[in-house]
C-alpha cells in the first residue's frame, strides 16, 4: 500500500490494511482447482442422492410407518441401500418381518464400516470430528474421498458430500413421506439410472491400470451374478473378495504402472 | 416388536458398523500390501454397486432402460463431459427411452 508521508495514524492504517489483504490472500488461496472439484462433485453426488430421498419417504409411509420415523431414520441410521431394505421387508412382512429386515439392513451397511477403514486415515485425528465423520460414512462421501487425488481434497470432497448428501437427504425424506405417493414411480424420472452414472462417474478416474481395471470388471460380473442367488446386500460384500485376493497377491500388475491417484495418504 | 424399537435397533446396528471401520488401527493400512487392498477395495465396491444399481431389481437381473442410460454416461466420461451434466443426461436417457417404450 503506497503512503507518502507515514505518520503514526498511517503506519496503523498500513498495518490493518496489510492484515486485511494477508486474510483476503489466505482465503482465496486456501481453496486451489483440486478442491473446489472435489466440491463439486460433492455437491453433485449430494443432489442424487437427494433426489432418492424423496421415493425413500413416499415408500417408508406406505409400508406403515409415519412421518417421525422415517426422519429419525434418515437421520440415525443415515444410509440409503439398508433404509429402503428395512422399508421393503416391512412393507411385505409387517412388524413381523422386524427381525429380517433389521438383519438385512445391517448387512447392507456392513460396507459402510468397510469405508471407513479406507477413509479413516482421511480424516484424521479428533474423537468427535471422527463419530461425526464415522456417521455421515457412506457409499457417496466415501466414494468421492477416495477419488481425489489430494489429502486436502479428499477431505474437501468427503465432508462436502456429507454435507450436501445429509442435507438433502434428510429434506427429502420428510417431503417424500408428507407427499406420499403423489410423485408415483421415481423410475420415471430416471433417477435409478442417476444413481448409477454417479458411481460411475467417480470411478471413473480411477480406471487406469491393468489391476484395477480387472478388479472392477470381475466385481461388476461376481455382483451382477450373485444377485439372484444372494440376500441383498451380500453380492456387493462377495464382490468385495475379489479386492481382498487381487490385491492380496498382487495380480494384474503391468510392467510400467502409471501413478494412481494416492489413496492414503503417508 | 414395535416399529420404533425396529428402526431404532437397525439404526444403531448400522451406526455401529460405520463407527467400527474407524477403529480398526491405522497401522493396519500403513504396509504397502493392506494399503493395496484397501484402494482396491474401493473399486471393487463402486463397481459392484454400479452393476447392482445398473441390473438389480430386488432379487433379480433386469435389463431395461437403466442400461442404455450408463452407456451413454460413459460415453459422456470418455469425452471428459462434466461430472454434473453426466448424470443429469443419464436420468434424461432413462427417462426418455422408458417415456417412450
Amino acid at each position: 500500500m503506497a503512503r507518502t508521508e507515514p505518520g503514526p495514524s498511517d503506519d496503523e492504517q498500513a498495518a490493518d490494511d496489510q492484515a486485511d489483504d494477508d486474510q483476503r490472500a489466505s482465503r482465496v488461496s486456501r481453496w486451489n482447482t483440486d478442491d473446489r472439484a472435489a466440491a463439486r462433485k460433492g455437491v453433485a453426488v449430494g443432489l442424487a442422492a437427494a433426489a432418492y430421498g424423496i421415493s425413500y419417504g413416499a415408500l417408508a409411509v406406505a409400508a406403515g410407518l409415519d412421518v417421525w420415523q422415517t426422519c429419525v431414520m434418515s437421520l440415525l441410521m443415515f444410509t440409503g441401500g439398508s433404509q429402503f431394505a428395512l422399508v421393503g421387508i416391512i412393507a411385505t412382512g409387517g412388524v413381523a418381518a422386524g427381525p429380517a429386515a433389521i438383519a438385512s439392513a445391517a448387512i447392507l451397511g456392513i460396507r459402510n464400516g468397510v469405508y471407513g477403514i479406507r477413509v479413516a486415515p482421511i480424516i484424521g485425528a479428533g474423537r468427535w470430528r471422527r463419530f461425526a465423520a464415522a456417521w455421515v460414512t457412506i457409499d457417496e462421501s466415501s466414494a468421492v474421498a477416495t477419488t481425489q487425488p489430494t489429502l486436502r481434497s479428499q477431505r474437501i470432497g468427503f465432508w462436502v458430500a456429507a454435507f450436501s448428501v445429509f442435507i438433502g437427504w434428510n429434506l427429502t425424506s420428510l417431503v417424500g413421506a408428507l407427499i406420499g405417493n403423489a410423485l408415483g414411480d421415481v423410475r420415471v424420472y430416471g433417477l435409478d439410472a442417476a444413481a448409477a452414472a454417479a458411481f460411475l462417474g467417480l470411478l471413473w478416474p480411477r480406471l487406469r491400470q491393468v489391476q484395477t481395471i480387472a478388479v472392477a470388471a470381475a466385481a461388476a460380473v461376481i455382483a451382477a451374478a450373485t444377485t439372484p442367488v444372494l440376500i441383498p446386500g451380500l453380492p456387493v460384500l462377495v464382490a468385495g473378495i475379489v479386492a481382498i485376493i487381487v490385491g492380496g497377491f498382487n495380480w494384474f500388475v503391468s510392467p510400467d504402472p502409471q501413478p494412481e491417484p494416492p489413496g492414503i495418504p503417508t | 416388536m414395535t416399529l420404533w424399537l425396529i428402526v431404532i435397533i437397525a439404526s444403531l446396528a448400522c451406526l455401529s458398523l460405520k463407527i467400527a471401520g474407524y477403529l480398526v488401527p491405522p497401522s493396519l493400512l500403513e504396509k504397502p500390501t493392506p494399503a493395496r487392498i484397501a484402494n482396491l477395495l474401493t473399486v471393487a465396491l463402486l463397481a459392484a454397486l454400479i452393476a447392482v444399481q445398473t441390473l438389480g431389481s430386488g432379487n433379480r437381473i433386469v435389463f431395461d432402460a437403466r442400461l442404455p442410460a450408463l452407456a451413454v454416461a460413459a460415453l459422456l466420461l470418455k469425452l471428459r463431459v462434466p461430472f454434473i451434466v453426466v448424470v443429469i443426461a443419464a436420468a434424461a436417457v432413462a427417462a426418455l427411452i422408458r417415456a417412450v417404450f
